[in-house]
């Protein structure tokens, strides 16, 4: 059944609307799928049962001509997502058990429109980390392997999961978050394409807080056009979420394969950093000759406080995240570890509940929140921040859509960076300065280095603007004719 | 800056996280490579630049004061680690 989960999600909604098979054909085979594939540890959790059911139901509406726009795909969720009577712990022993009584927004809407779960997506701790490597149920394992190496491979962070089942066609697509570059940088490092959309596009009601100001959700999936359908679904006004945009949402598929012809493109020079290895910076100057090719004009732009981002990142996501974690405290839900007395039960059960590189962030963001750091650190970074976002408000004078690469390299091997913190931030370079600002990014793969692993390239775009992303992105997509396969080793 | 043991003891405090003691040296090094790290955001003139809170420009969405939702004690107490009846069980607050 492997011709069914090669599918993507387009041609897949094609074949269940001419009946050519059924949903619960294509959701058995994404479950054989899945049952063969533990050696890489993408899903934390499988519904197998409630996947046949949704599938079940999906075709016979589809029988009654009621069939919504995903009806009958099987999907896979981010375990950031709550997901009502089935356990939603983030990849964390301090939610361990945990069983949301209410169902995000997102994944109501794309239940609303007929989706089928397949289960929960592994994902670093809480969505903080770049390689997968801090989830306490263990790292996922990159589908990819460098030619003529079995080294495990990261599939990148903190959507690994998600980037993983993609690639390894697990899933026709998934759900995803991006706080610093969660879901372009793993979209990157697995050769599938991911999107960030505006901050306020989709609704963050029952998506587990990490740093509010700069989470977002987003699709994963193997087209371009696919990320587009899946996005159409999960957008949309929620007055749940107060910084829920109540703006209409565009017929997002509608813009993929629509001609780029005229779009002025800017090149942030700041973007070429010491150190990138060069088969990135050839990808990205062929990148440029495609957009060039197809009718775009190409503008050299700077954007002067690039290289400020991660710095003021690591301010503003730890003080975001040490307030919104402060509600695990073991006497709601999660875990509890009985102390002493109150003080002690909440830090044994804080201890023991959280893993190394979200107490690192917690005790970062306490640090620069507390008394006498405040103004210099915190209130510094917002002040920063306000320039990077301008940076890009004087780019827009001249530019339409920004190219880039996504990540400063391919694929790492598991373990490689995992002993230094500042050296696994830099993984986010070039992501996370369109979450600061709030803007909508892509990446689409693109090409694949020496050792055959695939790289990816950023496409930034105005606020509200996913529509030209869609353009660019499939104009990219065309031109760079990307057909690269995982060899199956699992 | 460099951030020495007492002051991580001292957050981890604040951050109601245990640390056994060996560990607040460790940690320290740790935290200060990082905030070391940090350290280039003053080389930004942020002179009268306004903090940025928030990317979205809206101001919060008001909505009638009415009550929505609630009313429903067995779905709030259903993930908790220790109930009796409609309550939660918590260790002793006031000595």
């Amino acid at each position: 059944m492997s011709d069914l989960t090669g599918l993507t999600l387009k041609a897949a909604l094609d074949g269940l609307a001419a009946k050519t098979f059924s949903s619960e054909e294509i959701t058995n085979a994404h479950l054989s799928a899945i049952e063969a594939a533990s050696a890489l540890n993408a899903f934390v959790v499988n519904t197998p049962d409630k996947a046949l059911e949704m599938a079940r139901a999906s075709d016979a509406r589809r029988a009654k001509g009621e069939a919504g726009p995903l009806d009958g795909a099987p999907l896979g969720i981010k375990d950031l997502f709550c997901t009502e009577g089935v356990e939603s712990t983030a990849a964390s022993k301090i939610l361990r058990g945990f069983k949301p009584v209410y169902e995000s927004t997102v994944t109501s809407n794309l239940w609303r429109d007929g989706a089928v779960m397949l289960g929960k997506l592994n994902m670093d701790e809480f969505a903080m980390g770049s390689s997968n490597e801090t989830s306490a149920w263990g790292p996922v394992v990159n589908p990819w392997r460098a030619q003529g190496g079995n080294a495990d491979l990261t599939p990148g962070g903190s959507s690994g999961g998600s980037a993983a089942a993609v690639a390894a066609e697990l899933c026709l697509g998934a759900t995803a978050t991006d706080t610093g570059g969660s879901i372009r940088q793993p979209a990157a490092f697995t050769g599938t394409v991911g999107i960030k959309p505006t901050y306020g596009r989709c609704s963050r009601w029952g998506i587990v807080a990490f740093a509010s100001s700069l989470d977002q959700a987003g699709p994963m999936a193997r087209t371009v056009e696919d990320t587009a359908i899946l996005l159409k679904s999960m957008s949309g006004h929620d007055p749940k979420d107060s910084t829920s945009i109540d703006a209409e949402v565009p017929d997002f598929p509608s813009f993929c394969g629509k001609s780029v012809k005229g779009l002025r493109v800017g090149i942030p020079k700041e973007y070429r950093v010491d150190g990138m290895p060069p088969e990135i910076e050839k990808l990205w100057e062929q990148g440029i000759a495609w957009l060039k090719e197809a009718g775009c004009e190409i503008v050299e732009v700077s954007l002067p406080h690039t290289k400020y981002a991660l710095p003021a990142y690591y301010i503003i996501a730890p003080a975001e995240a040490s307030s919104n974690l402060a509600r695990y405290d073991g006497m709601r839900y999660g875990l509890r570890v009985d102390g002493a007395n109150l003080t002690d039960t909440y830090e044994q059960t804080r201890a023991e509940g959280f893993g190394a590189e979200v107490k690192r962030r917690i005790l970062i963001g306490t640090y620069v929140l507390s008394a006498g750091y405040y103004d210099a650190y915190y209130l510094k970074a917002l002040k920063v921040r306000r320039r990077i976002a301008d940076d890009f408000d004087q780019a827009w004078e001249k530019v339409d859509a920004l190219l880039t690469p996504t990540a400063p390299s391919a694929a790492f091997a598991l373990g490689e960076k995992s002993d230094d913190p500042v050296a696994m931030y830099l993984n986010d370079i070039f992501t996370v300065t369109v979450n600061l600002a709030g803007l909508p990014g892509m990446s689409v793969p693109a090409g694949v280095d020496a050792q055959g692993l695939p790289l990816g390239l950023q496409l930034i775009g105005r606020n509200l603007d996913e529509g030209t992303l869609f353009s660019l992105g499939s104009a990219i997509e065309k031109a760079a004719d990307f057909r690269a396969k995982p060899a199956k080793w699992w | 800056m460099a951030i020495d043991a007492a002051t991580v003891r001292k957050v981890a405090r604040l951050a109601r996280i245990a640390e056994p003691e060996e560990k607040l040296e460790p940690l320290a090094k740790e935290l200060s490579g990082i905030m070391t790290w940090i350290e280039q955001l003053n080389e930004v003139d942020t002179n009268g630049v306004e903090p940025m809170t928030t990317s979205v420009a809206m101001s919060l969405p008001m909505r009638d004061d009415v009550v929505t939702d609630g009313g429903d004690p067995a779905k709030v107490l259903a993930n908790a680690p220790k109930t009796a009846r409609d309550f939660f069980i918590v260790p002793k607050v006031v000595e």
